[in-house]
């Protein structure tokens, strides 16, 4: 059916069909929907006729978990594998446990094999099976990041120096890698490679696709000055402007911090290792010693919820104590 | 013997062009209480090369020492020098210094701490 107008008898800039169309909007119902930030509209009609099924209350829900660093025994915390196993105990007591974990890097202190064997054996403990990783610098210390890629690469398609990304239930997980090949005096840094595989990765998708991307070091300029940036994640989030829900979870400082700009919203999160200072609290970023009886509420996790037809997911932090 | 000269001009004159001056390595970790009197020590500290600048004579050895609650790495931009594997705390890293010129080197896993070493005749 044209939407022009054919016969204006009346010249009042409508004829039958047009109102005959208007009132099928009128009459039959509109099904408003917020997906993925995105309005879509549909009558019912059309729905029905379609044989489009209503959107579904499929909800997701997973945690972020970051920063183990198995193997550091300095004085802010003499026992990181002890806060490990606090976590998981967390995590296997929530009333509904997460579909998956992401952890988003430092798995270990200094990347040796050992390190990596005792987080393995901890995380057994961990009821919730699927995981999935990026690395730390702490992580890739020796190697470029190989017994990394050997380790944690197994359920995805790692590319390049492991970044890959996946799916589910409608939602885009894009892992990234911002601790290698790093330069004198810089940030983290993603790299021309990545970058171009990132624009491909997303190009075909729906604006309306909620996009959850996940690095190590943040990827926004939390605190330069101390290295807490990444130097070419503007490109990346170029890529990513279109996109009515993106969500940006980064570790690497230790500490919650967040920040909504337009459709996106960046969040750090704690550790199960050891605190850090707030921007410029210190003079470095490195290990905040507290009292015993104070470290554990500085340290925590993170959960993660996306119920269909919601824009922005829903991102609670709590901590271990 | 005038074709060794030669030879031996060449290549002094290849390596001043490129720029490419060579410390000679010894890549030595070491652990505390090891290096003696006239050394040339760099104490890495809240995140930092202490001296951030060090002169030193060719020949002599300058070593790094950890003193942070985090691993640091010393690593040669232009790769002039070894690089050290990641250095705990308390833990050293050793080299000598090669001909004269200045070398800038960082960390890697902490890429905003960088350092110079001026090489002196």
């Amino acid at each position: 059916m044209s939407n022009y107008i054919s016969h204006d008898q009346e010249h009042d800039g409508i004829d039958r069909r047009g109102f005959l169309k208007c009132m099928a909007w009128a009459g039959t119902g509109v099904l408003w929907t917020i997906s993925g930030g995105v309005l879509v509209s549909k009558t019912l009609a059309e729905v029905a006729k379609a044989g489009s099924p209503l959107p579904k209350a499929a909800d997701l829900n997973f945690l972020q978990i970051s920063d183990s660093h198995i193997g550091f025994n300095k004085a802010a915390n003499k026992d990181v594998t002890e806060t490990f196993k606090i976590a998981l105990d967390r995590i296997n007591a929530m009333p509904s446990p997460p579909s998956f974990l992401i952890h988003t890097g430092d798995i270990t202190q200094l990347s040796k094999p050992e390190e990596f064997d005792t987080f393995d054996q901890i995380l057994k403990s961990c009821r919730t099976k699927d995981v999935f990783y990026v690395p730390g610098e702490h992580d890739v210390l020796n190697d470029g990041g190989k017994m990394y890629r050997e380790r944690y690469l197994k359920n995805v398609e790692g590319k390049g120096s492991g970044w890959y990304s996946f799916n589910k239930n409608g939602v885009h997980f894009i892992g990234l890698v911002n601790v290698l090949d790093l330069q004198a005096g810089g940030l983290g840094q993603l790299g021309d490679d990545q970058l171009e595989w990132l624009e491909d990765d997303v190009k075909a998708l729906g604006a309306d696709t909620p996009i959850v991307v996940f690095a190590h070091i943040p990827l926004w300029t939390v605190y330069p000055q101390w290295g807490w940036g990444t130097s070419d994640s503007e490109r990346a989030l170029g890529y990513l402007k279109r996109f009515g829900s993106v969500t940006v979870l980064n570790g690497h400082i230790h500490q919650v911090l967040q920040k909504v700009e337009g459709n996106v919203t960046f969040h750090t999160a704690m550790s199960t290792a050891f605190p850090q200072p707030a921007p410029g609290t210190a003079p470095s970023p490195g290990p905040l010693n507290v009292p015993a009886e104070k470290l554990r509420s500085m340290l925590g996790l993170t959960s993660v919820q996306y119920k269909q037809g919601n824009t922005a997911l829903a991102v609670v932090d709590s901590t271990l104590s | 013997m005038n074709t060794c000269i030669s030879k031996i001009k060449i290549v002094a004159l290849l390596c001043g062009i490129s720029g490419f001056s060579v410390l000679a390595i010894a890549g030595e970790m070491k652990d505390t209480g090891s290096s003696g009197a006239g050394q040339n020590k760099i104490e890495i500290k809240d995140f930092a090369f202490n001296p951030q600048t060090i002169t030193v004579k060719s020949g002599e050895k300058i070593t790094w020492i950890n003193r942070d609650e985090e691993p640091h790495t010393v690593v040669s931009v232009g790769k002039q020098f070894k690089k050290s594997s990641a250095l705990d705390t308390d833990q050293a890293y050793t080299i000598v210094a090669g001909a004269p010129g200045t070398y800038s080197y960082f960390c890697s896993v902490h890429p905003k701490m960088t350092g110079t070493i001026v090489v002196t005749p």
